[in-house]
């Protein structure tokens, strides 16, 4: 049986189009800065580092962590970096938690960052390769076909992806951290919003965003003594399959299934839409919503729309199962922080410190991230008390 | 200089990188039929393995080789599609253009290709697509030997069908 451990610290960079006033540096030494504020420590309180980012494609910066262990105070001591594309910010706040849980550190810090103005994310995703035509166009290409596939499926109403869009927009205006503030947003201007890759429109993407996002994880013993109400790791779970092999479902991926399975079973939940409070779910394209719903057992499978469509997940409607109050990655997008924005928004809520998008009493949440051609998975549930 | 100019704070500096792709067994044997014209995929050699194009040495789901060469189709399947409205970088096709991620006639797994002398509007899941080729002089060891796929007058395949037909083809 693995030691607990909880988040004790969150920090977070205000996301925006262009940080033109810091280095990659001077972005996670922010988020690092903000979270051991929060958590009321200092350098010397941090035993190891862990961190992480999407592919050094991106940047051009090659292994940048060696470059940022003195912004992240970690000279001396034990740094590990984790790659695992888009899913990387969920990957890495699970293998900071499993130092904890297995005893190795006491306390660690981990971030995740994405600096996309000095980066080329689309032309990245989009490089030539030899054995086939030269016709990947960055993630949207990739995704558009699966969530066509999903719409025939499902016979979904077409404008699911649209009030997707709107919602979580509209929870992105509640949060001073969003990187788009659209409190005015409404269904019609997203359905005349430019056609990128068809079905998914110009408003129905996430931004392209400057970002980093950091959390302390402690043992038992020193979150208990943590001056804020720490979020406790009630279970955590990874899982990746090959993006391409005869028969994948890439619209409901296996990993993803499995990983869910794993985590809620660790967490001891059986029907996930009843007994969770609220999820953060990373949805990069406003159809995943729906898709995740079904491939997360929230929604029977062919139904996920349905919950949208209702305002289960909308905040503002007073839904039962808020996604994405933060505003999730539609509204903020820094890829390699995504996922541990979305791990370290689930912990705000049960710490009940999430501001104006708090939602009222919420005791356990799932923090969701996923990555790659749909085939990398991690996820974390976190409650307000001890497992 | 009495005028106030922006500060530049970011610059464009492209780096550009040549390198030789050493193909490897399969893609090599691969890339050889395809100079000559051919489609071929290739499984491992047990009765009902999935065939795969590209192949790339191993079956994915069970890491084996893929040693039993197939001869494809030049006819496929629209698995599903996109229409893409913004330039592809460093490519010069000019939007909008379709691409489709096609399953050819005797494979299992689907690539994606360009699609074209086709109704945007109109191009479907299931629809019958065949391949246009480049000349022959002009064929090299790339899959761009095949300028496009055009729809053919061919009944849809049902979606749970696809990616399972035959080389024969559909009601073949």
């Amino acid at each position: 049986m693995a030691n607990l451990a909880a988040v004790v610290g969150i920090g977070q960079t205000k996301y925006t189009t262009k940080r033109t006033d810091v280095s990659i540096a001077g972005l996670v030494r922010e988020a690092a800065v903000n979270a051991l504020k929060d958590a009321d420590l200092g350098w010397d309180d941090i035993d190891a580092v862990i961190i992480g980012k999407a592919p050094d494609m991106f940047e051009g910066v090659i292994m940048p962590e060696i470059y940022l262990t003195d912004a992240l105070g970690c000279n001396g001591k034990p740094m590990l970096r984790v790659h695992t594309a888009g899913s990387v910010g969920g990957s890495t706040a699970l293998v900071a938690a499993s130092h904890v849980q297995s005893g190795t550190f006491k306390r660690v810090l981990t971030v995740a960052f994405e600096k996309q103005s000095e980066s080329n994310a689309m032309w990245a995703l989009s490089n030539p390769q030899p054995f086939s035509t030269h016709l990947n166009a960055g993630a949207g290409g990739y995704f558009a076909p699966i969530i066509r596939e999903y719409m025939r499926r499902s016979n979904a109403p077409y404008d699911v992806g649209i009030k997707v869009a709107v919602k979580d927009r509209l929870h992105g205006a509640r949060n001073p951290l969003a990187h788009l503030q659209k409190p005015d947003i409404t269904m019609k201007e997203v359905e005349e919003s430019f056609m990128l890759w068809d079905p998914i429109r110009f408003l129905e993407s996430c931004p392209s965003s400057d970002g980093a996002c950091a959390m302390i994880i402690a043992n038992e013993e020193l979150a208990e003594q943590a001056p804020k109400s720490p979020a406790w790791i009630r279970g955590g779970a990874m899982r990746s399959e090959p993006t391409m092999f005869a028969g994948r479902d890439e619209v409901n991926p296996q990993a993803g299934r499995d990983c869910a399975a794993d985590v809620f079973q660790q967490a001891g939940i059986t029907d996930p839409r009843k007994e969770l409070d609220v999820a953060e779910v990373y949805v990069p394209f406003s159809w995943y919503e729906p898709m995740w719903l079904e491939n997360l057992g929230f929604a029977p499978v062919g139904e996920g729309w349905k919950l949208t469509m209702d305002g289960a997940t909308s905040l503002i409607d007073g839904g039962d199962i808020p996604w994405n109050p933060s505003g999730g990655v539609l509204s903020s997008n820094p890829i390699g922080a995504s996922g541990m924005i979305r791990f370290a928004e689930a912990a705000r809520q049960v710490r009940g410190d999430a501001g104006d998008h708090q939602v009222a009493g919420a005791k356990l949440a799932l923090g969701h991230a996923y990555g790659g051609g749909a085939q990398f998975f991690s996820m974390w549930v976190v409650g307000s008390e001890k497992p | 200089m009495s005028e106030e100019q922006d500060v530049v704070t970011v610059i464009q500096a492209p780096i550009y990188l040549k390198y030789n792709f050493t193909a490897g067994a399969a893609p090599a044997r691969f890339l050889t039929q395809l100079k000559k014209g051919k489609l071929t995929g290739q499984c491992r050699d047990e009765p009902g393995a999935p065939v795969y194009i590209p192949p790339r040495g191993s079956c994915p789901a069970t890491g084996k080789p893929t040693e039993k060469e197939v001869e494809l189709s030049d006819k496929a399947t629209v698995q599903s599609f996109t229409i893409v409205h913004i330039p592809i970088p460093g490519n010069a096709i000019q939007p909008p253009f379709i691409v489709a991620n096609l399953v050819a006639d005797g494979a299992n797994i689907s690539f994606i290709h360009l699609m074209s002398e086709c109704v945007n509007e109109e191009v479907h899941i299931g629809q019958r697509v065949q391949a246009v080729w480049k000349p022959e002089a002009e064929w090299d060891y790339a899959m761009d030997n095949i300028k496009y796929f055009k729809p053919i007058d061919e009944p849809d395949v049902p979606p749970e069908q696809i990616g399972k037909l035959p080389v024969t083809g559909w009601e073949g």
